[in-house]
């Protein structure tokens, strides 16, 4: 039918040739690809596939010649070892607690974002000043400030109190400087929610006799749900991989470590590549089943799934 | 310049949706020809595959003789305005009008002449140096054209170019399209929704629904001959009116009263072996003031003024016919793209007839029309066919 | 009228306030901490009672913090760069051409971003080590770019759908190839969503801590949040707060001035690849 088509490889398969145009676009689309994609599995698909292999080796990186082949054993050791289980508590804790008040916050920190009378450009640059922050510089300025006799928040406690140095006041310490450095984060993902409410729909709300309270639970919660869903997908998986605060605060002890901590301090301080390989791919698999649960049963949209022409 | 020929060009997306099928269309060189129909109907998708910005499924597209099916939309040689203007924000009015040429990489100094001569015609001389964001809507869409221009291509393909204008600027700015394509002689596909701007400017119509060629002509002759219900229902304004009748003894018993065939029309119904159930339709015009109308023939019905819009010229009365509205898919399709689904005025069929602005009609009292039954069409209400003016 | 609407002003003022201070105090501590003398650097003051630039003297004064400096400068530029332009071809084949394999692309991405660092740090860890840039800049270079990858394509797409889709097809139909339409109407428009892309994974690459610690052993390539953890102070009795803190002070600043010149552009480029309907 398309006499002036030459053989494609598509044609060779049996399918339909493509015009020159589609040809073109489609070869375009790959080499503009190709160098993005080239990076991300050089970098991550083939180091997490090696993590795998490595986490089936006995690899004690002081004992390099005597790697040997294990199979699941050192899945064994991690998944009966108490460290790994105070940990991904700990994790779990960390994220599920901050997450929450990140919410709560970020919510209110949106809306006055949205509504504030004055001075909204200096609000909305103050909030982007946690969000840019260097985590670790944040939390030094924390630890300083809860260290006895050199912080200011210190001097509010009892005197001698150490806060960082007992497990529940140290953990609910780190979830405040996640929750300062990230709600921002939070509330400006929220805030593009909140401009996708049409400002009518709010006013006919009004008109119909709700009440500011119903306004916000009837209209504006149901109108942002993309967006919140969004930002609780993108906001635990990151809270889960909490590093930099727990390093600088704690540096994990006094029963603080996270995941991350346990998988660091197994590779760097016991220098175990085995048995560090096998808590990283369980870390991984952890945030996979983290990502599944929330596209699956909450239906966040995948961002940058939808690709309309 | 050239000629364009279409034999069954169809596109079917991957999905396995058909948005044209079949189109067969013959267009000369120098023709106007506008595509038009209800939103989804093809028309642009058409004209997308003619640019070669979309691909054809099936069929063959030439232009000026050449099969150009697989060809590039640099290759082809066609100009294209857009409903946006599509302008490059980041370029003036002079590099906006003279990016084709510059891509043809023609020389400056040529570019310059090109463009300064196409600026005269349009009346941009002044703007050429500003950005589009810096021109009203008319000035855009003048833009625009001068971009298509400048190239002098074998054809212009248009669509729906006017419908970000206001109605004033719109009525302004066809006349300028059809004088500019008048002068220019080149063959122009134009793409629109709007019957109005498809009967004033064409020389020919191209009647599109559900990706299907409904009817090609000359406005007059799809506003005389409709070949089918559609057709007759979207051209013209206000639109046909439609009611259920049924055929008995060379009579047609309807909602408005019984109408007696003439002649012509019974010899047609029985020669095409016309269903008993029909739809009748008549134009506004088909209907006079029965004291205005004394001497022209044809059987007078009585109706119930409820709205009388007196516009100077003619005067529009409305009425209800009795018995619910005929439907088929076809007028539902008409109806909602008209929006009357969306006024929920459903219940009793609505009727609107045109009359001398001399009439005497009251609004609430009854009016007796004259029906001009040589106006009168007769459709098969299962396919649709017009059994009475068999147009082409 | 007037009482009310004064009363709600003052009310907004307030919560502003409340915002403000919420958002810098952390930061304002950390900067007094950094001008006080060692003396008074545990007298709790907000703000220091004797100036003093000893601790940024001190700081400069080491190799061991402008090194630093150089390489968080370095890496984070050249990481920047080679992502923002991997990241514009990506994301305008994402945004606009038809190709198979595109929604693995943007699976992938998706899952880049979602990724534990930790769960890479082992094995680049052992493959650096093993071809040799470990503790070099490529070494951070190549993890920084791949990560903010994601970051780059997702808010590059977003910026080039804005783009309108008719802009091309004329181009095309003026009789542009398509890498005509890219590089002289869609580069144009686009470099605006470019810069600010670059600001966002430049603040990425810039704050990451975990790929500092675990890929760098030695001053070469350790970028600055790494090298203010390994901080000592200048002699070995001394609590080395007020080298950190003027360390934190120096690497904060370039974020506070992207933070002031770009607020509103940072705003909608963090939030435009995330909303979506």
């Amino acid at each position: 039918m398309s006499t002036m088509a030459e053989p494609t490889k598509d044609e060779a398969k049996g399918g339909k040739p493509l015009s020159a145009g589609a040809r073109q676009e489609r070869r375009l689309g790959w080499l503009l690809c190709a160098p993005a994609v080239l990076v991300m599995v050089a970098v991550t698909a083939y180091p997490i596939g090696y993590a795998v292999y490595l986490s089936l080796q006995r690899y004690d990186l002081r004992f390099p010649a005597r790697a040997e082949f294990v199979g699941l054993s050192n899945y064994g050791a991690v998944l009966s070892s108490p460290f790994w289980w105070d940990a991904f508590w700990v994790t779990v804790f960390l994220t599920a607690v901050s997450v929450a008040i990140e919410l709560v916050l970020g919510m209110g920190l949106a809306l006055v974002m949205h509504r504030t009378l004055f001075a909204r450009g200096t609000v909305r640059t103050a909030v982007l000043v946690p969000y840019g922050i260097v985590t670790v510089v944040a939390a030094f300025s924390w630890q300083y400030a809860w260290t006895p006799e050199l912080g200011y928040l210190a001097e509010l406690l009892p005197s001698g109190d150490a806060p960082l140095t007992e497990q529940w006041p140290a953990l609910w310490l780190i979830v405040l400087a996640e929750v300062w450095k990230t709600t921002p984060f939070m509330a400006l993902l929220l805030l593009a929610g909140l401009a996708l409410v049409p400002e009518e729909t709010l006013k006919a709300a009004m008109v119909d006799g709700a009440t500011p309270w119903q306004r916000f639970t009837k209209v504006m919660l149901p109108l942002m749900k993309p967006a919140i869903l969004v930002a609780l997908l993108f906001r635990t998986l990151d809270a889960f991989r909490i590093f930099d605060n727990i390093y600088v605060l704690t540096s994990g002890a006094h029963g603080t470590g996270s995941l991350s901590i346990l998988g660091y301090d197994n590779l760097f301080t016991a220098l175990n590549l085995g048995i560090g390989s096998a808590i990283s791919v369980l870390i991984f698999l952890c945030v996979g089943i983290i990502a599944f649960t929330f596209v699956k049963l909450f239906g966040a949209a995948a961002p940058g799934a939808e690709v309309k022409r | 310049m050239a000629e364009i020929v279409l034999e069954g060009v169809t596109k079917r997306y991957p999905d396995g949706s058909l948005a044209v099928r079949e189109v067969d269309l013959d267009i000369a060189d120098g023709e106007f020809v506008i595509l038009v129909g209800p939103s989804g109907c093809g028309k642009s998708t058409t004209l997308n595959m003619i640019a070669g910005l979309e691909d054809i499924t099936e069929g063959t597209l030439r232009i000026g003789g050449r099969v150009v099916n697989d060809l590039a939309p640099k290759e082809r040689d066609v100009a294209m305005v857009f409903q946006s203007y599509a302008l490059y924000p980041h370029m003036s009015v002079r590099e906006n009008m003279g990016f084709p040429l510059r891509l043809a990489k023609v020389d400056k100094a040529v570019i310059d002449s090109k463009v300064e001569e196409a600026a005269r015609v349009l009346d941009l001389g002044e703007f050429l140096d500003r950005k589009p964001a810096n021109l009203s809507g008319g000035q855009r869409q003048r833009v625009a054209m001068g971009r298509a221009i400048v190239r002098d291509p074998k054809a212009f393909l248009m669509d729906e170019p006017l419908s970000n204008l206001d109605a004033k600027l719109r009525v302004q700015m066809r006349t300028q399209i059809s004088r500019l394509q008048r002068r220019l002689g080149t063959t122009t596909v134009y793409v629109t929704h709007d019957q109005t701007e498809a009967m004033t400017l064409g020389d020919r119509v191209v009647v599109m629904r559900q990706g299907l060629v409904q009817q090609v002509g000359t406005p007059a002759r799809l506003y005389d001959m409709p070949r089918n219900l559609f057709v007759a229902g979207f051209i013209g304004s206000p639109a046909m009116n439609f009611v259920g009748a049924s055929l008995s003894g060379g009579l047609l018993r309807t909602p408005l009263g019984d109408l007696p065939l003439d002649d012509r029309m019974r010899r047609v119904l029985e020669r095409r072996d016309a269903p008993r159930e029909v739809i009748v339709g008549l134009r506004p015009e088909a209907f006079e003031d029965a004291s205005l109308a004394r001497e022209t023939g044809g059987p007078v019905v009585t109706a119930t003024v409820d709205v009388l819009e007196s516009l100077g010229s003619d005067a529009y009365v409305y009425f209800s016919a009795e018995g619910g509205p005929v439907t088929t898919a076809e007028l539902e399709e008409l109806a909602t793209d008209s929006g009357a689904r969306d006024t929920g005025a459903r219940g009793a069929q609505q009727i609107v007839a045109r009359l001398n602005a001399a009439t005497r009609a009251r609004e609430g009292a009854p009016v007796e029309l004259r029906v001009d039954m040589g106006k009168a069409h007769v459709f098969d209400p299962s396919t649709g066919t017009n059994l009475t003016h068999a147009g082409n | 009228m007037a009482a009310a609407g004064t009363s709600h002003a003052t009310r907004w003022g307030f919560v502003n306030v409340v915002v403000v201070l919420y958002a810098l105090f952390p930061v304002w501590w950390i900067a007094a901490l950094s001008f006080k003398d060692p003396g008074t650097l545990t007298d709790g003051n907000y703000i220091p009672r004797d100036w003093t630039f000893e601790n940024y003297r001190g700081i400069f004064a080491t190799s061991e913090f402008t090194r630093a400096l150089i390489n968080s400068i370095g890496i984070a530029l050249i990481a920047t760069v080679i992502a923002v332009i991997l990241g514009t071809m990506a994301a305008y084949a994402v945004a606009r051409l038809r190709f198979p394999g595109k929604q693995l692309l943007i699976g992938m991405s998706l899952l880049i971003a979602m990724f534990p660092p930790i769960s890479l740090v082992s094995p680049l860890f052992n493959i650096e080590r093993i071809i040799g840039i470990f503790d070099t800049w490529p070494g951070l270079i190549i993890p920084y770019m791949t990560f903010s990858l994601p970051l780059a394509i997702y808010t590059l797409s977003a910026f080039f759908r804005e783009i309108p889709w008719d802009l091309e097809k004329a181009a095309k139909v003026d009789g542009a190839t398509p890498a005509q339409a890219f590089r002289l109407v869609i580069v144009p428009l686009a470099a605006p969503g470019v810069f600010t892309t670059a600001i966002l994974v430049f603040i990425f690459c810039w704050n990451d801590f975990l790929f500092a610690i675990s890929l760098t052993s030695t001053e070469s390539a350790r970028t600055v949040p790494a090298a203010i953890a390994f901080f000592t102070g200048s002699s070995q009795f001394q609590q080395p707060t007020g080298s950190i803190a003027a360390a934190a002070v120096v690497i904060t600043v370039p974020i506070i001035i992207f933070v002031l010149l770009f607020q509103r552009r940072i705003v909608a480029g963090l939030t435009s690849g995330a909303v979506k309907g």
